[in-house]
């Protein structure tokens, strides 16, 4: 049975780990290849490095990094952040990453998403959305959640999903750093709108709200942060409570 | 020992040398047929389309070149599904070594399968020293129905091949490089065919 993943978000910088990592028995917490070895010892299914560099030298370090991780990792991978053409998305690719996440560019320019999956198959072109409620209505937003467009957040993922995305990466900018769980109609109801997996986003603050969004939000993977990061929830036993709960776990 | 790695624009390679070089296998990519023929094992790596795939192994006379080999060859994802004599994807007729049609998962499906299932009724050396039901990562929106050549199975809505052994010839669907310890453990087994 296909099983439900479970996707630690780590933030990178000039090629380390950024905001406050508090994990024990590491040598080194701004070393986004050791912790990512850790993640993959404690079972995580797959991981995401999100890269919020802005120096002029950010494709190149970025490249690196990918290659140091897919050299010491066996699990899969996802690299995003800027990422704003075909050439990115190919040297990402070329050094070991599993799929691209695209965020603004694909909203900037739709064709984009058509051109990478034709070039290298939908499976590894995730996009991701921001998106956050104005007036009862979901709207997206670009530049990690700052400036607001006027796409509606279904039809918006309709769109990504005939283009030619393999995956949506959705996070709730309602829901993100609130710990109080995920967006679980909006997520359903994404569920309902397309045929391509959902990772949901955005609001993980205990087991329960892993729980709620396979079962309430049917989303096939859950992606948090700090809350791994600073070790509040340990993986291992949340992928042993939510076996317990009956969902389809990898243990 | 030599594995040779075909070398046709397949994506994600980088990967699978990697973990080749964690097992202390030394891999070439190669599309050269001399190196090919003379390799101790060969892998057939494969992402992306059906159609753009075997126009490139045309163009290098590989499609000719593959059935001939007499080492042991492991298919990998769409490198597994090109051994068949069809595909649904794009309409291409594949390698021709294992008699079977490559089929697309039903649109009630989240398609692509993307993530960690469930391999059981393992056969083979292959899978030795691999747990029953044990998880492997599969991306794929096409699959191999059940076939007499079927060595492991997976269900997503309904049971398919992921794994395929014919004579010399081995297919996995799942991505063994991106499977963890087991994953390792079943190219090792591989690599343990020539020994």
């Amino acid at each position: 049975m296909l099983t439900k993943r479970i996707i630690p978000c780590l933030d990178i910088k000039d090629g380390r780990t950024v905001k406050g990592i508090n994990f024990v028995n590491l040598i080194d917490a701004g070393d986004p290849v050791e912790l990512a070895r850790q993640y993959a010892d404690q079972n995580a299914d797959e991981l995401v490095f999100l890269d919020i560099s802005a120096t002029e030298q950010k494709r190149k370090t970025l490249a690196d990094l990918v290659l140091k991780v897919a050299a010491a990792l066996d699990i899969p991978f996802t690299v995003g952040g800027g990422i704003s053409s075909v050439e990115d998305v190919a040297i990402l690719l070329q050094n070991g990453a599993d799929k691209v996440s695209i965020n603004s560019a694909a909203v900037k320019n739709p064709a984009l998403i058509n051109a990478c999956a034709q070039q290298f198959g939908s499976q590894c072109i995730v996009v991701a959305i921001d998106a956050k409620q104005i007036e009862g209505q979901w709207k997206v937003h670009l530049v990690g959640g700052k400036v607001p467009t006027e796409l509606d957040l279904f039809e918006w993922a309709k769109e990504v999903a005939e283009r030619g995305a393999g995956e949506i990466l959705f996070t709730s900018m309602d829901h993100d750093g609130t710990k109080e769980g995920f967006a679980n109609s909006a997520l359903a109801q994404l569920s309902a709108a397309v045929n391509i997996p959902i990772i949901a986003s955005g609001g993980a603050g205990k087991m329960d709200h892993f729980v709620d969004t396979f079962t309430h939000g049917k989303a096939d993977a859950a992606l948090a942060a700090s809350i791994f990061h600073f070790g509040e929830i340990s993986i291992p036993e949340l992928k042993e409570q939510l076996k317990q709960q009956q969902l389809a776990i990898r243990i | 020992m030599e594995v040779a790695i075909i070398d046709y624009g397949a994506g994600n390679i980088r990967s699978l040398q990697f973990a080749l070089e964690r097992l202390g296998v030394r891999g070439y990519l190669t599309s050269d047929p001399d190196q090919i023929i003379n390799a101790d094992q060969v892998i057939f790596p494969g992402q992306g389309a059906a159609q753009s795939a075997m126009n490139k192994l045309k163009r290098h006379g590989l499609d000719q070149l593959i059935p001939q080999l007499k080492q042991p060859v492991l298919g990998i994802c769409l490198g597994m599904q090109l051994l068949c004599d069809y595909t649904e994807e794009g309409d291409v007729e594949g390698l021709g070594i294992i008699q079977g049609k490559v089929k697309r998962f039903s649109n009630q499906l989240k398609v692509p399968q993307m993530g960690w299932n469930t391999v059981y009724e393992t056969q083979t050396a292959l899978f030795q020293n691999i747990k029953p039901d044990e998880f492997m990562y599969l991306v794929h929106s096409y699959f191999v129905p059940i076939l007499s050549e079927t060595i492991a199975k997976s269900t997503y809505d309904q049971p398919y091949s992921v794994a395929v052994n014919k004579d010399n010839f081995y297919g996995v669907q799942f991505h063994p490089e991106k499977s963890s310890k087991a994953g390792q453990q079943l190219l090792q087994n591989f690599f343990n065919l020539s020994k």
